[in-house]
């Protein structure tokens, strides 16, 4: 990289750059070099001493379901945080009864276990519908009979009862000044609304929406539970026809342990790529 | 119209099912109680270790925390279960005691406690971290052995910063023992859906059970706030 560079980006890339370089000699260490040699060494002694052959016989479904785990997450994490502003603003801004409604909903959905809700939703809900003519007979019938349904709806209204909570701090927090200022501009509310506030809260917010993402996968495979094929669900199903313990379960945390990783590092990239 | 409650149903008495829901509630706040001690201790332990461990053992306490972050509970409360009663179960028939057969209580509170000792540990470290190393320093001058800095002025000093983040995780404590009733713990999860799929009022049962948790949260809220506010009395309130 030439050091005249009159980019100003130049001087932003390189101690990016530097800093990879860093943690990639930091891997170099000697006890680090050891504990690498002892995971390999154990990732080897699994695959020679463990029992594999269920695998590639089960490599479609796995793919199925890391579908179906993926777009149950994007899903709730899309519709719920479409949700969670409302929710935040009302909490900060609302009138009374909104206020209260949204404040209550929050605390509620927090709470209580997830699990519940699922089941709630799932058993509950379903059963309920399912004795109403009129609904068997409707269009919705054909979606409210599967299992899917009440699983993105309970994640969903998860994660907008959490991420609502942190619109509301977000809301809250943008400094007094900066809305005044954009008041003694002439601006109208409306306009404060879209041109600063809103922005300025979504962008202090932005730090926690990784950390909420990674929360939200964890949380998928409740799902499972009510017999939605995701990743979870068929590893059990392996479990269950195999009577494997581990191997299974250790793939699963493997696996998981990827989805995360690259999670945290594609949301890192894309929130360093919001501007100031 | 079909009916969704029959209040009758959650009497206290055998025809009812209160009696059950409230000894699988009163199951559920041991495992919590219990797993949160236990993830006190390790997280105690493991914020020790990052801050003044060797470089062995702060890598293997970060790849232990990055685990416990980045894997669903669900899934890590399934390993540690098989895991640790085929190891005990081991360990105990090699050292001669024959299989033992552990309870589902304290299997139930390894695995959340192992879980919340993840969380815990980095919450103690930021704790730690935010007393002013003076404080610390001093303790050391006046020559006291590392366990009594520990006791005597590290914890306390720590407890006003640790306060926000474990009172946190005791709200997430108390949500995970549902995860339980997956693994067939018999705790409130698990016994509402007993009582709700033999009985058929599912949404009543729930719905009770959503009450039980809700009223354990609002109050451990509460008495979280006054504890808060009363450790944090002579502190100069942040910002």
């Amino acid at each position: 990289m030439p050091v005249s560079d009159p980019h100003p980006i130049a001087s932003l890339v390189r101690p990016s750059r530097t800093r990879t370089l860093n943690k990639l000699s930091g891997l170099l260490e000697p006890h680090r070099l050891i504990l690498l040699a002892l995971f390999i060494a154990g990732v080897l002694a699994a695959i020679q001493l463990m029992e594999w052959s269920w695998l590639p016989g089960y490599l479609p479904k796995l793919w199925e379901g890391l579908q179906m785990t993926l777009i149950m997450l994007v899903s709730s994490v899309v519709v719920g945080f479409l949700f969670a502003l409302p929710l935040g603003l009302a909490q900060v801004n609302g009138i009374w009864p909104l206020r209260w409604l949204a404040t209550g909903f929050c605390t509620v959905i927090r709470g209580t276990p997830l699990l519940l809700q699922l089941w709630l939703f799932y058993f509950g809900l379903g059963a309920l519908f399912g004795q109403f003519p009129e609904i068997r007979d409707s269009w919705a019938w054909d979606y409210l009979r599967q299992a899917w349904p009440y699983g993105f709806i309970a994640l969903t209204v998860s994660f907008a009862a959490y991420q609502g909570e942190i619109m509301r701090g977000a809301f809250a927090g943008v400094p007094h000044g900066e809305l005044e200022a954009a008041e003694a501009f002439g601006m109208s509310r409306r306009k404060v609304f879209c041109r600063v506030w809103f922005p300025r809260a979504l962008h202090r917010a932005l730090p926690t929406l990784t950390g909420e993402i990674i929360l939200q996968l964890k949380s998928t495979p409740l799902v499972a539970t009510i017999t939605v094929m995701d990743l979870y669900a068929v590893i059990t199903q392996v479990r269950q026809t195999t009577y494997l313990t581990y191997e299974p379960l250790l793939f699963l945390v493997a696996v998981y342990l990827c989805l995360s990783g690259i999670l945290i590092v594609g949301l890192r990239w894309v929130e360093n790529r919001v501007p100031y | 119209m079909t009916t969704v409650f029959d209040f009758s149903l959650l009497a206290y008495s055998p025809p009812g099912w209160g009696k059950v829901l409230l000894v699988g509630f009163l199951r559920s706040i041991e495992l919590a109680a219990g797993g949160y001690l236990l993830g006190i201790l390790i997280g105690i332990a493991g914020a020790s270790g990052k801050l003044y461990g060797n470089k062995v053992v702060r890598d293997l306490l970060e790849i232990y925390t990055m685990v416990i972050r980045a894997v669903p509970e669900l899934v890590l409360m399934l390993l540690f279960y098989y895991v640790g009663t085929d190891l005990l179960s081991r360990a105990s028939s090699a050292m001669g005691f024959g299989g033992v057969n552990i309870d589902g209580l304290t299997a139930g509170i390894l695995v959340i406690g192992l879980v919340q000792g993840g969380y815990a540990t980095e919450v103690f470290r930021g704790a730690i971290l935010a007393i002013p190393r003076g404080q610390i320093e001093a303790a050391h001058a006046f020559g006291m052995p590392p366990g009594k800095v520990l006791r005597r002025v590290t914890l306390p000093a720590m407890t006003p910063h640790a306060l926000p983040g474990m009172a946190n995780l005791w709200m997430i404590a108390t949500k995970d023992t549902a995860l339980l009733a997956v693994i067939d713990f018999s705790e409130l999860t698990l016994v509402t859906r007993q009582a709700a799929g033999a009985t058929q009022y599912y949404i009543m049962f729930f719905l009770a059970a959503g009450v039980l948790y809700l009223a354990l949260t609002l109050v451990s809220n509460f008495a979280l706030r006054r504890f808060e506010r009363h450790a944090r009395r002579g502190l100069v309130p942040a910002r």
